[in-house]
């Protein structure tokens, strides 16, 4: 049984790329180093679908994989908000998902980022501001960082999570 | 079962299938119902509408082997119509979305709870009633209190789950009842993703309502944008250039390969086996970006659109897809087979979760989970359109209904759409890929019906006399399959729900839309 899958894996080797984001962070230590001296340990991520058609959600699981390798970068999904750094929030903000979106909210320890994901976490995108829709994830909370696209491929969120912790490092003013 | 066994008024419509349409009678739709049921047909959806003079009509579709699309148009006033559901139990949460949507009731009906509104618009307000804009905001300040099935008993008690799960998944509510790990029963509660898309749809232009159609259920972007195109085009009149459509066809099926891939390495992973998830995760890893290269998006999001498809493939890029076709072949060929001969594995698998014929029957479980559990029915086959109706599909199927099964049967038509896409390309027709527009057309409604992996996505589309949608109706083949879960895990632990629900991966911005 064994020896297929060891065989298997052997065969696939290393596929794991650079990850490609901007040059200054090109590579693997960087990012690792940066994440380490801005949080003191890996960054951890509380992902919250607010009504997304899923595809948001397609992406996210995409860096998880081997191409992609997040948690090598020291970046982790976690179930528990309690345990979360940073809230990404896709989708438009359904009505009837914005109350367990700001319970999820309150129960992260500050300071937390809150990042939105793809175009209708922005501004509705497709699905507009109606009955159903709040139209983004500004109106139900405040956001330190948007990243568009529908969705967003895996490397521009990657890009954007990097992002959103640096522009944590910096001290900022007026806040408790 | 015979279309004039029914009695009743029905005539062709112009589709790529069959489908036969027709009003009637509250008397006749009661009858039609009992009468499909008796031959064992099935619903494939249920909506309203509301006609310009104010007056609603009910539409229902049932499968019998071809489609019949019946109208009940109720008299000026009238708000209420027979009730199907103790015939057709999937028809138990499409007539309380009506109800929340119009406020039209199922006269007879035993369960009229709300479904789709969670009390984030007034009991009043109907969402798709012609008077109102959709544009309408509400306080959030009525308290939701939404009434289960209570399970009463000794040493019963409940685990509440959702809306927001561990992972990174959409969101949804179960309520298990439970005796220490064995599951009593559990009760699903969705809707929580709706946008108000049936509304949105109202805003737009026929020829642009793809793009939305398109993100109904971001997985299955291909089927729904295919089967909302083939609703216009139907409408329309318009004929497509071969190429297009067999264009279409390629896209459709690697849409299938890459939900597929994903699903079986999340399998392998939800019973603890995560060498299954990293290398299934590459090969569709893999499948996206060729995606990317030659459809423009790595999930092939606005490709079809109404007359054909956006851009051509030449032949390096087909040349490109029939090499990853035999990559993904050979890697799968090795993957299946380490599965197969995993004990712990399959002891995850077997007999977990298990949807007998009867019951799903019964429950009228399709698609993908349908055929694992032995109802052999494939759109592609049944009512296939072009280039589908050209090409002989083997639907393959299982009999005995539990994760194995559908563990299986995906791993079958993985391997059958990859011999359909090299049989796509190797006879490939030249020639435009896109109609010229010819006409916008007239007024009319129309249907499309497209097998995604998922099962068949239906699309009713109603067309003004400006091009403007009227109404348009785009139904998820989870509406029927979601109430089927609540009873595969019957009996099971409650830590095999995550595997007994990846077996099935249904949608929820799909269903709740």
């Amino acid at each position: 049984m064994m020896w297929p899958l060891i065989r298997q894996i052997a065969k696939v080797g290393i596929v794991t790329e650079k990850p490609p984001v901007a040059q200054e962070m090109a590579s693997a230590k960087r990012i690792h180093d940066e994440i380490l001296k801005i949080l003191g340990r890996a960054l951890t991520i509380r992902e919250v679908d607010a009504g997304s058609c899923n595809g948001c959600e397609l992406e996210l699981n995409a860096l998880g994989n081997v191409y992609y390798n997040l948690e090598g970068l020291g970046i982790k999904f976690v179930a528990s908000p309690r345990h979360a750094d940073m809230l990404l929030v896709t989708g438009p903000v359904s009505r009837s998902m914005s109350h367990a979106l700001a319970v999820t909210n309150e129960a992260m320890p500050d300071p937390k980022i809150v990042v939105a994901v793809g175009d209708c976490a922005i501004n509705g995108g497709i699905f507009g501001t109606s009955y159903a829709s709040l139209g983004g994830v500004s109106k139900a909370l405040k956001v330190d960082l948007t990243i568009p696209g529908c969705p967003p491929e895996p490397i521009v969120i990657l890009e954007g999570i990097l992002t959103a912790v640096r522009y944590r490092l910096r001290p900022r003013t007026g806040e408790k | 079962m015979d279309i004039a066994n029914l009695e009743l008024s029905l005539s062709a419509m112009p589709a790529e299938f069959t489908l036969f349409r027709g009003e009637v009678s509250a008397d006749e739709w009661s009858t039609a119902a009992f009468a499909i049921a008796e031959g064992h047909g099935q619903l494939v959806s249920l909506w309203g509408n509301q006609l310009n003079n104010g007056t609603f009509v009910l539409s229902v579709v049932y499968d019998i082997g071809t489609l019949v699309w019946l109208e009940l148009p109720l008299a000026r006033g009238r708000i209420s119509y027979p009730d199907i559901s103790g015939l057709f139990p999937s028809a138990n949460r499409l007539q309380r979305a009506v109800g929340d949507l119009f406020g039209l009731n199922a006269a007879g009906a035993t369960d009229s709870r709300p479904w789709l509104n969670h009390k984030m618009w007034p009991a009043d307000y109907f969402p798709l009633r012609k008077v109102n804009s959709g544009k309408e905001e509400f306080a959030d300040d009525l308290a939701d209190d939404y009434q289960f099935v209570q399970v009463l008993g000794e040493g019963v008690h409940e685990i509440a789950v959702g809306p927001v799960h561990a992972g990174i998944i959409e969101p949804g509510h179960f309520r298990f009842s439970v005796v220490g790990e064995k599951t009593l029963r559990l009760e699903e509660r969705l809707g929580y993703t709706h946008k108000g898309v049936d509304k949105a749809f109202e805003q737009l232009s026929a020829v642009d309502g793809y793009r939305l159609a398109g993100r109904m259920s971001g997985d299955s972007t291909v089927a729904y944008a295919w089967s909302y195109c083939m609703s216009l085009e139907n409408i329309w009149n318009w004929k497509l250039p071969e190429r297009a459509t067999w264009l279409r066809a390629i896209a459709l099926e690697r849409e299938r390969i890459a939900n597929h891939l994903g699903d079986l390495g999340a399998l392998g992973n939800d019973a603890g086996f995560a060498f299954g998830l990293s290398q299934f995760m590459r090969l569709k890893e893999d499948c996206l970006r060729l995606n990317k290269k030659l459809f423009s998006h790595r999930f092939m999001m606005d490709y079809i659109c109404p007359g054909g498809v956006e851009r051509d493939i030449d032949a390096d890029g087909l040349a490109e897809i029939l090499t990853q076709c035999r990559v993904v072949e050979e890697e799968v060929r090795t993957l299946q087979k380490i599965y197969d001969d995993h004990s712990g594995l399959q002891d995850r698998f077997m007999m977990t979760g298990t949807v007998s014929l009867e019951v799903a029957t019964k429950l009228g479980l399709t698609g993908m989970a349908g055929r694992a559990s032995g109802i052999i029915h494939d759109v592609r086959v049944d009512a296939a359109c072009a280039p589908y109706s050209k090409m002989d599909v083997h639907v393959s199927s299982r009999e005995t209904g539990d994760v194995c099964a559908r563990v299986d049967v995906r791993f079958d038509e993985l391997f059958e759409s990859l011999r359909l896409i090299r049989y796509l390309i190797d006879n490939l027709p030249m020639g435009a890929i896109r109609t010229e527009y010819v006409e916008r057309g007239a007024e009319g409604s129309g249907a499309g019906w497209i097998e995604g992996w998922r099962g068949g996505i239906f699309t009713a589309l109603y067309v003004d006399s400006k091009g403007k949608i009227s109404r348009c109706h785009v139904h998820d083949p989870s509406w029927q399959n979601w109430p089927v879960i609540e009873y595969a895990v019957i009996g099971d632990i409650v830590p095999d729900f995550p595997l007994i629900n990846k077996s099935f991966n249904l949608s929820y911005s799909g269903h709740d839309r």
